[in-house]
């Protein structure tokens, strides 16, 4: 099995966010950046028991520049076996994914990974450009994955229930909850990943699709009304005749 | 502008089907609706009265192969000179726009939440809600992915024709081996009520209080991350910003201290309301309405308010 499981950084979960440049670029000013949680604690989580029940080789990717090279080391410690780093600022999720499918197409994976979103633009796009740019079949938010000889067996939610679909290998699955477990790097790992290869590729000559032109944060919700709670009538009136929900 | 808009409704038109028809309609221009799914033909017909000039339909496509939906939508946005393509942004959306963002060199935007502005740009929530963003699209067509409840389903015309349309959309790769659908429990991802409760309820054996207050409001059940983690409730059920994000006209969060984390996966609700026995729970700062006060003794007490509500005419 060749697994490459696609990461990206974003801040930590709990990072105070704010804009700057007259609100076109996001404040990095003290935001800690980590591998996007979606893309560790399930794709790649996930991409490792299988290589560990099915032998084989498990590659990260990541497009992005020098200072990105923290979270290819994290990923390497808690257990991929080499890296890949595009060298290039990952523009829109489309020059992300093409950059990600050239290098792809002439390596051979059986299995392509990633998470089902980032939780900085949430946008779930990176992953089906991949499998379009490679004509590849495609299973998104899969909650469990398992493979049997060339056939995957995946997982899904939908409404109102869970669907099990099957596809033969080669794939792209985006990774959402149910899926693995974190891992916590241990010191071995981090050690050992000082030393695990990680190549760093020329990028592709890709245009862009889309451009984020402006941010800005939500008006803050007015003062919360407090209702005594001997008087659950009261909440029901104004859900009712004040939010207009019920 | 030639607007083509793609529904997925597997047995009835889904409101999310009918947002997306009305959100083309205040684009404004022509708008063609591609269908799958078994809904009948004198049904897809009536997204006349939404704003669609035509529905074509392919009964053949599996939406659970984006291979398949993707050559579908393709060839149609070709037959109607489609410039912009609009999905609704649920689990076919999420797979097949991306795909024919790549097949028609189309910039995508995902999770919309407003029309293009002025400028063409189109806003959207970033950072898991905590922010939003407008997104300009570089290239000639374009994809916009709508986040579902942000615009009602208005009716302004008639019914429309519906065709037959040949997607020549290939066989499918991906085999569907089994469906579980839970009888009796409202879709979370589709309830405009919920109530969802966390570590406060002590316990699973407790989840009977919230599950009453669901069944009189009839809203879905959710959980927090820590309850889904430890196992006193399904996965599926855990909100927040790794688990599902939802956007309920009213969201009631018993029980639950309100970390970033959790907020980040319902900040869209429209109204909040927080019951808690700490006072200082961070959940109070971001609800509409709060109940300081023991689950134990609040929950019952709402349930019988929301009884009585709901058996006298309004």
């Amino acid at each position: 099995m060749k697994i490459l499981v696609c990461i990206s950084k974003s801040p930590d979960t709990t990072s105070k966010i704010a804009f700057t440049d007259g609100n076109k670029q996001f404040d990095e000013n003290g935001v800690q950046y980590i591998v996007n949680p979606y893309d560790e604690w399930y794709a790649l989580v996930r991409g490792l028991e299988l290589k560990e029940t099915l032998g084989g080789n498990l590659t990260i990717i990541t497009v992005g520049n020098a200072a990105d090279e923290a979270i290819i080391r994290k990923a390497l410690a808690i257990g991929a076996d080499d890296a890949v780093r595009i060298d290039a600022d990952p523009k829109d999720a489309y020059f992300t994914a093409i950059q990600i499918a050239e290098y792809a197409k002439s390596n051979g994976f059986d299995l392509i990974l990633t998470g089902k979103e980032t939780i900085n633009y949430n946008g779930s796009q990176v992953a089906g450009m991949i499998a379009e740019a490679m004509d590849l079949p495609f299973v998104s938010l899969a909650t469990k994955l398992d493979i049997n000889g060339s056939t995957a067996r995946m997982e899904q939610e939908i409404v109102g229930g869970v669907q099990v679909v099957e596809a033969n290998l080669p794939l792209v699955v985006s990774c959402a909850k149910g899926m693995a477990e974190q891992r916590i790097p241990n010191m071995r790992g981090i050690m050992a990943a000082r030393t695990k290869p990680l190549t760093v590729v020329a990028p592709s000559a890709v245009e862009d699709l889309t451009a984020y032109v402006e941010y800005g944060l939500p008006a803050p919700k007015s003062a919360v009304k407090m209702i005594d709670p001997n008087n659950m009538d009261e909440l029901v009136a104004l859900l009712h005749n004040e939010a207009k929900v019920i | 502008m030639n607007i083509l808009v793609y529904i997925n409704s597997s047995d009835h038109l889904a409101k999310s089907a009918l947002e997306a028809v009305t959100y083309a309609k205040k684009i404004g221009g022509t708008i063609t609706v591609v269908a799958t799914g078994s809904v009948a033909d004198a049904t897809l017909g009536t997204l006349g009265e939404y704003g669609a000039q035509k529905v074509l339909v392919d009964r053949s496509v599996a939406t659970e192969d984006s291979q398949q939906v993707t050559r579908l939508i393709a060839k149609a946005a070709e037959s109607t000179g489609a410039e912009l393509i609009i999905f609704s942004h649920d689990l076919v959306a999420k797979a097949v726009a991306p795909r024919l963002s790549v097949r028609l060199k189309a910039g995508l935007v995902s999770g919309a939440v407003d029309v293009p502005n002025a400028s063409g740009q189109v806003k959207v929530n970033v950072f898991s809600g905590k922010a939003f963003g407008f997104v300009a699209v570089k290239s000639e067509k374009k994809i916009i992915s709508l986040l579902p409840n942000s615009f009602q389903p208005e009716k302004t015309g008639s019914v429309c024709p519906v065709e037959a349309f040949d997607g020549a959309a290939g066989a499918s790769a991906i085999k569907v081996v089994e469906t579980k659908m839970p009888e009796g429990e409202i879709p979370l991802p589709e309830a405009e009520l919920v109530v969802s409760a966390g570590r406060g309820l002590k316990g699973p054996e407790n989840w009977g209080i919230v599950e009453d207050l669901a069944k009189a409001l009839g809203a879905a059940t959710a959980c927090s991350r820590p309850v889904a983690d430890i196992g006193w409730r399904p996965h599926h059920e855990h909100v927040g910003q790794t688990g599902v994000a939802i956007r309920p006209n009213l969201y009631i969060a018993v029980g639950i201290s309100g970390a970033i984390q959790h907020l980040a996966g319902v900040n869209g609700s429209k109204v909040i309301v927080v019951i808690n026995t700490d006072p200082e729970a961070p959940f109070f700062k971001a609800a509409d309405y709060g109940v300081v006060g023991d689950a134990f003794e609040v929950l019952p007490k709402l349930t019988e308010a929301v009884k009585k509500f709901r058996s006298t005419p309004h």
